[in-house]
Formats: C-alpha cells, sequence, structure tokens
C-alpha cells in the first residue's frame, strides 16, 4: 500500500508534475497564484514556474476561456480553473461555439488541447449560485470531454489524461471529493477516459453515482449489505465518453438500476445514462430503473431544507431496498450526516 | 509597389464579384458577408505582415482570408461545399482557415475570436518567438463584453497583437449611433492604456504604413498591443450578393463618398496601364481556375460527417 493523499492534494500533483515533464502546460484563473491557491490545488506553481506559467486572471471568464482557446491554438496546454461552476455559465459561448467545434468546423486543422477545471456541489449554506453540478450542460455538445471522478487516484490519472488530450476537456470536481483521502502513487499515470470503474460487486441493484454521488452510493451499498441487498456501485469517472457497456452489463446481471447524480435530473446525467440502458436492454431484458439527483428547485442555504435538497446514502438505499422488495415494502437506515459534511466549516 | 496592392485589391473584389455573380444558382448554399468595398483595411493591414504572424478575422473573412495568403482555391470550394475546401466542406464562407497562411479560424459569432487572438499572441510571447497576431473585428463587436475583456488582458499582458477595428458603421442595419453613445471606438482602447489610432478613409497605404510601423515595434517586444479603427464602408447587404440601399437604412448618397475613393481603382490609377492590364488578366484567370476547380472537385464522401470530431 502506497502513499495516501486527498483528492485536491492529488490535483496539485498532477499539475506540477505534468508543468514540470512539458513546459506548454500553463494554468489560469480567478485566485490560482493567491494564498489559498483554490482550496490548496494550485499551491506552490507560481513559486516554482513563475507567473508567465500561473497566472490570476481578470474577472473575465469569456474572455479568459477565449485566452485559453488562443493558447491552445498556438500550442500551449492551458488548464483553465473555476472555483465553481457557477462562473462557467459566463464562457458558454467560448465552450461550446469554438472549443467544441473548432477541430471540426476548420477542417481538423487545428486543435484545443483546453482544460477547464471547476467545482461543483454542496458543502454547506453555498446556495443558489455556488452549488450547481452542470456537468449534463457540456455532455450535450459533441467535442468536449467531461470527466468526474471521485476518487484521489483518478483525481490524479484524470487530470494527467486531460492535460495530455488534445480535445477541450471540461475536469468536473465536487466539493466535497476534494477532502476525500486514498492512495496515489508518486509517479505520473493516466486514466484512460471512456472506462467507468466498479467500486463494489453485487447481484440484487446497480447504483450509479456520478462525482460525489460513487461516494454516496458506496455508504447506501454498506447500508444495504446490513439488510441483505447486495448492491452493485459504478462510478463512470468519464462522462463523456460513457462507458455505458460497464453499466448496461451490470444492470443486464441485476435488474434494476438506480442512477444517482449531483445534479438536476431533467434531461441530466440520470436521465442519458436511464436511456441508454432502456434503448439497449427494452425487449431482451424485464429492469426497473429510477433517476436520483438535485431536488427540482434551486439550492437553498438554510441548513434543513438543503439537506432535503440534495441525495443522501439513506435517501439512496431506501430507494434501492423499495425497487428491490416492490410491493410498496419501505424501510430507510438510520440518517447519518457524511463526516465530510460535518467537519467542514468554511467559509467558502 | 502598387502593383501588389493593386493585384490584392483587385483580386479580392473581382472573386467576391464573383461570388456573388454565381450566387443566384445556388451552388453555394451558405450565407456569404461579402467585403466588397473594404478590401483597404485586409489588404493595407496584411501587406504589413510576415508570412508566420497570424491573423483572427471575422465571417465577413473572404478579404482577410485573400489578403493573408489563403489559399484561393481552397476557398472557393469551400464555398462550393467540396472536401476540397479548406474545411473539407463542413465550415463553409463563416469558417475559412489556412493556418499554414496564418489564417487562424474565423467566429460567425461577433466578436469571438478577439480573446482567442489574444490568447494566441500570449502564447507566442511565452514562446519567445518574434511573429505577431492581427486581429480583425468590426464596430459591433466593440459591443461585446469579450472585446472590453480582451483589451484588458491584452494590454495588461502587454502582448503582441494589433486590433483592427473595421469599422463600417454598420451592424447588421444598427447605425453606429444607435448602438454607441460615443463615437470613437478608439477612447475604449485607450481606456485600457493601448495607443490607438483612428484611420479614415479607407486608405490602403495609410493603413499599411501605420500598421507596418506597429508590427516593427510589436515583434520580440514588450511594446504591445495596438489599436486602429479602420473607417471604411460596406457596399453590399449584410449578407448575401445583392444591393440594399432600397431596403431605408441607409441611402445611395451615403455611398458616394466610398464609391469615389473605391481603392481599386486609386490605386490601379497609380500604375501604368500595360501593368494594369497583365495583372488584371493573370488575376481573372486565377479566379477562372479557382471556381473551375470548385466545380471540378467531389463532394465530401458521408463518412466525412463524422471526422475531426474529436483529435
Amino acid at each position: 500500500m502506497g502513499r495516501t493523499l486527498t483528492y485536491g492534494e492529488a490535483l496539485r500533483e498532477a499539475t506540477e508534475q505534468e508543468m514540470e515533464r512539458d513546459p506548454s502546460v500553463i494554468v489560469l484563473g480567478i485566485g490560482v497564484d493567491d494564498f489559498k491557491a483554490v482550496w490548496g490545488t494550485t499551491k506552490g506553481l507560481v513559486e516554482k514556474f513563475g507567473a508567465d506559467r500561473c497566472f490570476d486572471t481578470p474577472l473575465a471568464e469569456d474572455g479568459m476561456t477565449g485566452v485559453a482557446i488562443g493558447a491552445a491554438l498556438a500550442g500551449l496546454r492551458p488548464i483553465h480553473v473555476h472555483i465553481r461552476m457557477d462562473f462557467v455559465l459566463l464562457a458558454m459561448n467560448q465552450i461550446i461555439n469554438i472549443a467544441s467545434k473548432a477541430r471540426y468546423m476548420y477542417g481538423g486543422q487545428v486543435k484545443v488541447p483546453m482544460v477547464v477545471r471547476s467545482v461543483i456541489g454542496r458543502s454547506w449554506g453555498q446556495g443558489a449560485q455556488h452549488s450547481q453540478g452542470l456537468h449534463s450542460y457540456f455532455m450535450h455538445v459533441p467535442g468536449l470531454r467531461v470527466v468526474a471522478p471521485s476518487t484521489p487516484y483518478d483525481a490524479k490519472g484524470c487530470l494527467v489524461e486531460s492535460i495530455r488530450d488534445d480535445n477541450p476537456v471540461m475536469f468536473i470536481e465536487h466539493r466535497m471529493v476534494h477532502y476525500q483521502k486514498g492512495p496515489v502513487p508518486e509517479e505520473l499515470y493516466t486514466v484512460p477516459f471512456g472506462k467507468a470503474r466498479v467500486l463494489a460487486e453485487g447481484k440484487d441493484v446497480t447504483l450509479v453515482g456520478v462525482s460525489y454521488m460513487a461516494v454516496e452510493c458506496m455508504r447506501a451499498q454498506k447500508h444495504l449489505a446490513e439488510v441483505g441487498i447486495d448492491a452493485e456501485v459504478i462510478d463512470p469517472v468519464t462522462l463523456s465518453p460513457l462507458d455505458i457497456d460497464t453499466i448496461i452489463a451490470s444492470v443486464n446481471k441485476t435488474g434494476r438500476l438506480i442512477v444517482v447524480d449531483s445534479g438536476w435530473t431533467n434531461c441530466g446525467v440520470s436521465a442519458e445514462i436511464a436511456c441508454q440502458v432502456a434503448e439497449r436492454l427494452q425487449g431482451h431484458r424485464d429492469i426497473r430503473i429510477q433517476r436520483m439527483g438535485y431536488e427540482p428547485v434551486t439550492c437553498p442555504t438554510t441548513k434543513n431544507l438543503e439537506n432535503l435538497f440534495y441525495p443522501n446514502p439513506q435517501g439512496i438505499a431506501s430507494a434501492a431496498y423499495a425497487m428491490f422488495h416492490g410491493n410498496g415494502k419501505s424501510w430507510a437506515p438510520a440518517l447519518i450526516e457524511a463526516p465530510e459534511i460535518v467537519e467542514f466549516k468554511g467559509p467558502f | 509597389m502598387y502593383d501588389k496592392f493593386f493585384r490584392a485589391l483587385y483580386r479580392i473584389r473581382r472573386v467576391e464579384e464573383e461570388v456573388a455573380r454565381i450566387y443566384p444558382t445556388d451552388k453555394i448554399k451558405s450565407p456569404v458577408h461579402l467585403s466588397i468595398g473594404q478590401e483597404a483595411v485586409a489588404v493595407g493591414v496584411c501587406e504589413a505582415l510576415r508570412r508566420d504572424d497570424i491573423v483572427f478575422g471575422t465571417y465577413r473573412g473572404h478579404a482577410i482570408y485573400l489578403a493573408k495568403g489563403g489559399d484561393l482555391k481552397k476557398m472557393v470550394a469551400e464555398l462550393y461545399g467540396k472536401v476540397t475546401g479548406c474545411a473539407k466542406g463542413k465550415g463553409g464562407s463563416m469558417h475559412l482557415i489556412d493556418a499554414e497562411a496564418g489564417v487562424m479560424g474565423a467566429s460567425a459569432v461577433v466578436g469571438t475570436t478577439i480573446p482567442q487572438a489574444a490568447g494566441y499572441a500570449y502564447a507566442l510571447k511565452l514562446q519567445k518567438k518574434d511573429n505577431i497576431v492581427v486581429n480583425f473585428f468590426g464596430d459591433g463587436a466593440a459591443d461585446e463584453g469579450a472585446f472590453h475583456e480582451s483589451l484588458n488582458f491584452a494590454a495588461l499582458k502587454h502582448v503582441p497583437v494589433i486590433f483592427i477595428c473595421e469599422n463600417n458603421y454598420y451592424s447588421i442595419h444598427s447605425h453606429q449611433r444607435t448602438r454607441h453613445p460615443v463615437e470613437d471606438i478608439c477612447l475604449r482602447a485607450r481606456a485600457y492604456g493601448i495607443p490607438a489610432e483612428r484611420i479614415e478613409n479607407n486608405d490602403t497605404m495609410q493603413i499599411f504604413e501605420k500598421v507596418s510601423a506597429a508590427a516593427k515595434e510589436l515583434r520580440g517586444t514588450d511594446a504591445g498591443p495596438r489599436f486602429f479603427e479602420c473607417m471604411t464602408y460596406r457596399w453590399k447587404e449584410h449578407v448575401g450578393p445583392n444591393d440594399d440601399y432600397d431596403a431605408g437604412y441607409r441611402t445611395r448618397e451615403e455611398l458616394r463618398p466610398w464609391l469615389e475613393q473605391d481603392q481599386v481603382n486609386v490605386i490601379g490609377n497609380k500604375l501604368e496601364p500595360s501593368v494594369r492590364e497583365r495583372i488584371e488578366t493573370e488575376v481573372e484567370e486565377e479566379i477562372r481556375e479557382a471556381f473551375e476547380f470548385a466545380e471540378q472537385s467531389p463532394f465530401p464522401p458521408a463518412e466525412e460527417l463524422y471526422t475531426d470530431m474529436y483529435v
């Protein structure tokens, strides 16, 4: 067993090692070179590589995304960091109209090797505009890669893969997975896109969890084991391209699928996965499908309502139990608040 | 010296007149935004550049593409939707590109290439190269947030980019006076500390001289950026091959001074008639060949639908 790092530390290490290996890698974004360094994920980079390769930007998300694209067209490999995905909405024109389309509409003459890091999801009290998980917006558009790893190992390997990939990559980080700890090799390695991970094997129900919801699904899996239900948990890791085959193989085995997203369900990742599974298995296998995600409201700040807004392991386990037994049978494990939520102390 | 300017101006004018002539046949099944009347800006600027300098243009980009050395055959084939086009028929008139000639892809969304030009110039500086970037955009783009965000960044980082605002007074059918409380767009650049100058009268040689001087200052230095507002006039409708002086938003009277100082004639008249005639003959032949090439080229095969989506 090797070294243990947090997810955030794994991101920092991946960036530092890639910048060391390849002088064309640069990091830009609001606050990347300040003393907080985007929760430590860019710490030390400006000292080591200089202000030309790691720099703070004016508050100009659209313009700075265009700058990153222009730099990528010129042969650099920019990593543009957004401390919240909500701010990426200001950059949609550059991402959707140029980054995703440049290779195709310019007849293969150019490439845009750019990484856009952005943070989604809860900590506490972040409210309407510091919590959104809008990754499905980017899955909708051909030409973008969308990755949302949930473990420190995958965080490092996927970020390295993203930096080296010649396509624009949306790198999605849930605020709460930043604190997850796990083994991370010191040396550089890549985690290939388009390969889901089976985090736990089971035969009764398939739980697919996106980003932090993979962590929450693993907790639900343990609750379910206590009542004799054997859940298989899958982390898609990459959302575009999506490894639907691994999910379908699992549902073919269990006959039951619950997809839990760190985002809303309407037209979201959960809808897409559920649809693809239904398209492939209809007529071959009797299956039950359910989507779970943010409640269909704006995220509130107050704690008791916020707790109702997000999916949690108890809710996931309860839904799986009801799906497994049918006939209106219900059960729910005792509500235990996640340690990273309990320990979170802000201010941001 | 005037012969190369005349050739460039005449060539662009005649290519676009041919596009306009052929357009009603529906062989070009894609929107075209003609530069007729505005050639002086593209030619004056691009003649001041090196082959390895980079330009970012706009959807009204035929003149920029050709002036910078973009391949004519590939351009016409692209308009025809042929696989031999610069984007294999998948980009069309609004997304012309010729990376080898330093012509980066144009965008249909106004103002979108401005930050890319700034970012490209940032990369050149980081890579310690001495080529520069020129970015063309219209007066309409100066309304966009990306314009301001990009000028601010370019000035902050002193990147080697020359911003060329082609002010043709109109954003589609809206005159600048209906959009801008202050007429002088240079003031916007100066607000970010960028040296800016307006060049009146669509004057090819003046544009060439000023941009040449700016390019010299910017190569491999910290002196950038620079900004020029080049006053010019679009003779044709916003999109399409026709005139639109009867549509009510502008008059033929407004066009008249621009016609009188038509740069194709102004520069052409500086040449010996025999020289002018020789250039015209050569250009006509080149254009004939380019349209012939486009006519004869095949459409992309079905599998092209899926290529170049990812690297």
